[in-house]
């Protein structure tokens, strides 16, 4: 198995943390990993955007020049990264602040409202990078929810209640996923 | 269990480990989690964290806490590297162990923040002035941030003289999993010889560090004495490690990021049937020059990947002393070379 993940949105929407809790569960999993961020100019609603290697062999580049999955959290983030995706990427799309349909050839789109289940279902719109990780999660059989809930508890050490939120999450993007 | 560790937190930790005793330091892209750490831990452990008012202070600094017998490091990105270059020539002049992190970023000038291997002939060929030499060791993984910033202290402690860990923006900011090696410290008194530590002179003879030498033939002399510690470095601290080179048509050498670049490049290749191999130099200086010359049989090509626009071909050009063709692959200005470009021009060099 090898995946190269970009998770892209803006600043504030959480696109390194999310990385970092992904990376993390591959390493749960037993797997290799690497995580890189942009770590240019970045700012609370500027471009933002980590990399997720994943893989059973030794990674070489943290990073991806063309991707198998692109988590897309915002607009802008879907139109930099879809000309990255690879043949039968899985392009998983944040509906809720993306209103277009996207389309390209020999690619798998997901579409998750993450955003408005963050806001509704657990009244902080914040979790929608955790409910992308969820529903990344439930398409890869090398990778469990049960993983991923390993990953969040040691992503939050001390912080009880956003554990609590973050865990919901996952469970929500697990489980919207087909 | 394995611990999820960005870059420059392991080089921190690998240097704590190894018993680093004062940090200083200077704010800069993409080595700013090591100030930012150590600020922290340094303070937690009881040792010294101290945020100069410019790289030339950090580097004095360190040389002072040398002079006085401690382990100490101070870090940064190129363009402070830059400024650090006269401490690292007195460093050497009067054999103060002392490890000094290079972050590389992109240049000339200020130039970017993306990682970069530019900084290769300011590291291995003197970037100070004056005839030195220093132990550059270039880490391509978060492990041997960790490990090399261990083996760093030891290495300085050992000839007494700086060395140098040349790494980039790549493999500062990224994170990959690790296992923290508990430091063996008593491997630093093995090389700890005390005897000229500036440490306070009631009941003893006063001790002088200097790097002046006026009276006629004293510097020669020195620079004599030096030459004969180069030359042990030379002979014994040489490090590398090769890949599927024994049948190899095609060799790549590559250091750093392009080293794990280049790795994945070979083993496409040998799944395409072609023969390729890699040398990866661990030790940029002493350069793994035997190691290379004995590779570069007739009938084999050569081909160095490095993010410059080239400078470490130029050593192994040296070292195939051309008995093959020896090709080059460069991205500048903070580009990383990428997997496919490497496999390209080795399927092109096949023919």
């Amino acid at each position: 198995m090898k995946d190269k993940v970009i998770i892209a949105g803006f600043g504030g929407q959480g696109v390194l943390l999310a990385g970092m809790v992904l990376a993390q569960t591959a390493l749960e999993e037993g797997l290799q990993t690497t995580w890189f961020p942009a770590y240019g100019a970045e700012m609370r609603g500027g471009s933002a955007n980590s990399t997720v290697v994943i893989s059973d062999e030794e990674i070489g580049s943290p990073v991806a020049v063309a991707a198998s999955v692109i988590i897309a959290m915002s607009d802008q983030g879907l139109g930099r990264f879809l000309p990255r995706a690879e043949q039968n990427a899985v392009v998983i799309v944040n509906s809720s602040l993306i209103k277009n349909r996207p389309e390209k050839d020999g690619v798998e789109f997901i579409f998750v409202p993450a955003s408005d289940m963050a806001d509704t279902k657990i009244g902080d719109v914040r979790m929608a990078n955790l409910i992308m990780i969820g529903a990344y999660v439930k398409k890869r059989k090398e990778l469990s929810l049960e993983s991923a809930k390993k990953a969040c508890a040691k992503a939050f050490p001390g912080k009880p209640k956003i554990l609590e939120m973050n865990m919901k999450a996952l469970e929500l993007g697990f489980n919207y996923a087909k | 269990m394995k611990q999820l560790v960005k870059g420059n937190i392991a080089l921190c930790e690998g240097a704590i480990a190894a018993g680093c005793k004062a940090y200083f330091g200077y704010p800069i892209t993409p080595q700013n989690e090591v100030p930012a750490h150590m600020s922290k831990r340094m303070v937690e452990l009881g040792r010294v964290f101290l945020q100069a008012e410019s790289e030339l202070a950090a580097v004095n600094m360190v040389l002072g806490a040398s002079a006085a017998g401690y382990r100490a490091m101070t870090s940064s990105s190129s363009p402070g590297i830059s400024l650090k270059q006269e401490g690292i020539s007195y460093l050497a002049g009067m054999e103060l162990p002392a490890v000094i992190a290079n972050i590389q970023r992109g240049g000339p000038g200020l130039g970017n923040i993306a990682g970069s291997q530019a900084d290769y002939f300011q590291a291995v060929k003197g970037g100070g002035h004056g005839d030195y030499r220093m132990i550059v060791l270039a880490p391509y993984s978060v492990q041997e941030m960790y490990d090399h910033a261990y083996l760093a202290f030891e290495l300085a402690d050992k000839y007494r003289n700086p060395v140098m860990l040349l790494t980039d923006g790549v493999v500062g900011q990224m994170m990959e999993p690790i296992e923290a090696r508990a430091g063996n410290l008593d491997a630093e008194k093995k090389y700890f010889n005390k005897d000229w530590v500036l440490d306070g002179c009631a009941g003893r003879k006063p001790r002088l560090l200097r790097s002046l030498l006026m009276a006629e033939g004293d510097l020669e002399k020195h620079n004599r004495e030096l030459e004969k510690k180069y030359k042990s470095m030379s002979s014994d601290e040489v490090r590398f490690e090769s890949l599927e080179t024994d049948d190899a048509e095609i060799v790549v050498v590559a250091y750093g990021i392009s080293a794990r670049v280049a790795k994945t490049a070979v083993k496409k290749a040998r799944q395409e049937g072609i023969k390729a191999g890699l040398i990866r130099p661990v030790t940029l200086w002493p350069f793994p020059s035997k190691t290379i010359n004995e590779n570069a049989r007739s009938g084999r090509k050569f081909l160095v990947a490095e993010m410059n626009l080239g400078q470490m071909v130029e050593d192994v050009k040296l070292a195939v002393s051309g008995r093959c063709p020896v090709e080059f692959l460069g991205r500048p200005g903070g580009g990383l070379v990428n997997e496919q470009e490497i496999f390209e021009n080795i399927q092109a060099m096949k023919g």
